[in-house]
C-alpha cells in the first residue's frame, strides 16, 4: 500500500490562506442570493440592505478588509484519507498554527476566550477542528470562521417520535422566527436531523457549505428545504429584521439514521456573509 | 440615503423628540464604542458611585468589536453587534444621560420603557457591513480598558454614520411593526 505524504507546514499556510480570504471574500453563490434577493424583496428598505451587502462585499474583496468585525471562531473542517501521512508535524497543532497566523496577518478580530475567566487569548486560537477519516490519499481543508450573532441564535432538541415531521417543520420555522433581527438575516438556515445529540449538530453545521440555491439530491429531502424556504420567507422579518420578504435566502436540510426513540433536530443558523473556503492539498 | 436626517452629537431632547421609527439618520460626531464586558465594568462602576472614563450625558454607545486597523489606517471591519446582550446594563446608563445606542436586533420590553422615560433612541447599523461601515469613521482613539482588545471603549469620530431608527421615545418598534407589514400566512 502506498501512502502520500503532506508536511504539516503545508497545512499551516494553507490554513493561514484560507483564514485571510473566507474572511474577505464572498463566494459567487452568496453573491448571486444576494442579487436575486434584492429582484425578489418588496420592502424599499430590504432592497437598500442587499444594496449594502452587495457594496460591503466589494470593498472587502478589494481592500481585504473582513467583510464583517465578527471574524468568527475558525472551524475547520478537515477530509484526511487514510493514505495520507502527515509528516514534520502534528496535524491539529498545524491547524492551530494556521489560524494563529491567518488572523494576526490578516488583521481578523481575535474572539476566542476562555468560558469561565472571559479572558481573550488574543490570537483567536484553538480552532474547532474537525476530522474524517476518508478512503484513499485525499487531504480536503475547509475553513469556516463562524460568527456569534448567528451561532448564538442556533439550538438542538431531541423530540419524541411523536412530534412527527410536521412538528418538526414548525420548530424550525419558529426557531427562525424567535431570532428575528438577531442573526443578521437575511439567512441560511443549516438543519440536521436524525443521529444523536452532537451528530445532528454537525451535519447541520456542515449542510451551510453547500452552494446556496443547491437542493439536496435526494428529491423528498430537497421538497422539504422548498417547503420550509416558502414557509420562513412568509414570516415577513426581512433583510436586517426591518420587514421584508427575504428572510432566508436558504434552507439546507441533512439527515442522519436515528433512534428509535427520538427525533434530534439542530438548526445551525448562518447570517447571510456564508464565508467558507477550501483547498486540496 | 438623501432621505436621510442628519444628526449630531451630542444628542439632545430636542433632537431625539423628532426621531421616529423608520427614520433613516446619518450620524456625526463622537461616539463611543462598547460591547459586553465594557458594559459590564462600567456598570459596576455605576453601582460604585465611581465616575465613568467618559462623560456620557448626551453621548451614543456604538455596539461595536471592530477588527484591528491594517498599517497605515484607522480602524478595521466595524458593523455592529447583537444588541440584547447590552439589555442588562442599558437603562442603567440612559439613567446616567446616555442619548442613543447603535447596534444591531431586538431590545427588552424594560430598555424599550426605558427610552421613553429617559428619552433616549435605539438606531440599528447595517449588521454584516463591517467593511462598508468603516469607511464612515474619521477618526478612533482608545479611552478605557484597552487589555479588553476589540472589546475595549473606543471614540470614534464619524461622518454620516448610516442608521435607522428602531425604537424611539414614544414606545415603538420598527421590527414589529416591519415584521407585520410583510407577514403572510
Amino acid at each position: 500500500m502506498r501512502t502520500r505524504e503532506i508536511s504539516a507546514e503545508d497545512i499551516t499556510r494553507t490554513v493561514r490562506r484560507l483564514c485571510i480570504e473566507a474572511n474577505t471574500v464572498l463566494g459567487k453563490d452568496v453573491i448571486e442570493a444576494y442579487e436575486k434577493g434584492l429582484e425578489k424583496e418588496e420592502s424599499p428598505v430590504g432592497r437598500d440592505a442587499f444594496r449594502q451587502l452587495l457594496e460591503n462585499a466589494r470593498i472587502a474583496q478589494e481592500e481585504g478588509l473582513p467583510l464583517c468585525q465578527d471574524t468568527g471562531l475558525a472551524v475547520v473542517f478537515v477530509e484526511l484519507g487514510q493514505d495520507i501521512h502527515i509528516v514534520n508535524g502534528d496535524l491539529n497543532d498545524a491547524i492551530h498554527e494556521g489560524v494563529r497566523q491567518g488572523y494576526r496577518d490578516g488583521y481578523l478580530r481575535a474572539s476566542s476566550l476562555d468560558p469561565l475567566t472571559r479572558k481573550n487569548f488574543g490570537d483567536n486560537i484553538p480552532a474547532i477542528i474537525h476530522v474524517e477519516m476518508v478512503s484513499g490519499d485525499k487531504f480536503k481543508l475547509l475553513v469556516a470562521p463562524k460568527g456569534f450573532g448567528s451561532e448564538n441564535m442556533s439550538r438542538v432538541v431531541l423530540f419524541p417520535p411523536a412530534t412527527g415531521i410536521e412538528g418538526v417543520k414548525r420548530y424550525i420555522v419558529q426557531r427562525v422566527e424567535e431570532s428575528g433581527p438577531n442573526p443578521c438575516p437575511p439567512v441560511i438556515v443549516g438543519v440536521g436531523i436524525g443521529g444523536t445529540f452532537e451528530k445532528a449538530a454537525l451535519i447541520a453545521k456542515k449542510s451551510l457549505f453547500r452552494p446556496v440555491g443547491q437542493r439536496h439530491p435526494n428529491a423528498e429531502i430537497g421538497q422539504l428545504e422548498i417547503e420550509l424556504l416558502a414557509k420562513i420567507n412568509q414570516l415577513g422579518i426581512g433583510p436586517l429584521g426591518l420587514g421584508g420578504s427575504v428572510t432566508a435566502l436558504d434552507v439546507h436540510v441533512e439527515t442522519y439514521p436515528t433512534h428509535i426513540a427520538s427525533i434530534p433536530v439542530a438548526v445551525n443558523i448562518q447570517c447571510h456573509s456564508n464565508r467558507h473556503k477550501e483547498a486540496i492539498l | 440615503m438623501e432621505d436621510a436626517i442628519r444628526i449630531h452629537t451630542p444628542l439632545t431632547d430636542e433632537i431625539v423628540e423628532k426621531l421616529r421609527i423608520g427614520d433613516k439618520v446619518l450620524v456625526s460626531g463622537f461616539i463611543y464604542t462598547g460591547r459586553d464586558a465594557a458594559h459590564k465594568r462600567l456598570v459596576e462602576l455605576v453601582d460604585k458611585g465611581r465616575p465613568l472614563p467618559f462623560d456620557i450625558e448626551g453621548q451614543i454607545i456604538y455596539y461595536v468589536g471592530p477588527t484591528p486597523p491594517k498599517p497605515g489606517k484607522i480602524i478595521g471591519s466595524a458593523g455592529p453587534t447583537s444588541s440584547y446582550r447590552m439589555d442588562p446594563y442599558a437603562a442603567l446608563l440612559m439613567a446616567r444621560g446616555l442619548k442613543g445606542m447603535i447596534g444591531k436586533g431586538s431590545r427588552a420590553k424594560e430598555v424599550i420603557d426605558a427610552m421613553k422615560k429617559y428619552k433616549a433612541v435605539y438606531l440599528a447599523a447595517t449588521g454584516g457591513a463591517g467593511a462598508l461601515i468603516s469607511k464612515k469613521i474619521k477618526k478612533a482613539e482608545i479611552v478605557a480598558y484597552e487589555e479588553l482588545g476589540p472589546e475595549a471603549i473606543r471614540r470614534l469620530e464619524v461622518e454620516d454614520f448610516p442608521a435607522i431608527v428602531v425604537n424611539d421615545i414614544y414606545g415603538h418598534d420598527l421590527y414589529e411593526q416591519g415584521k407585520k407589514a410583510y407577514k403572510r400566512s
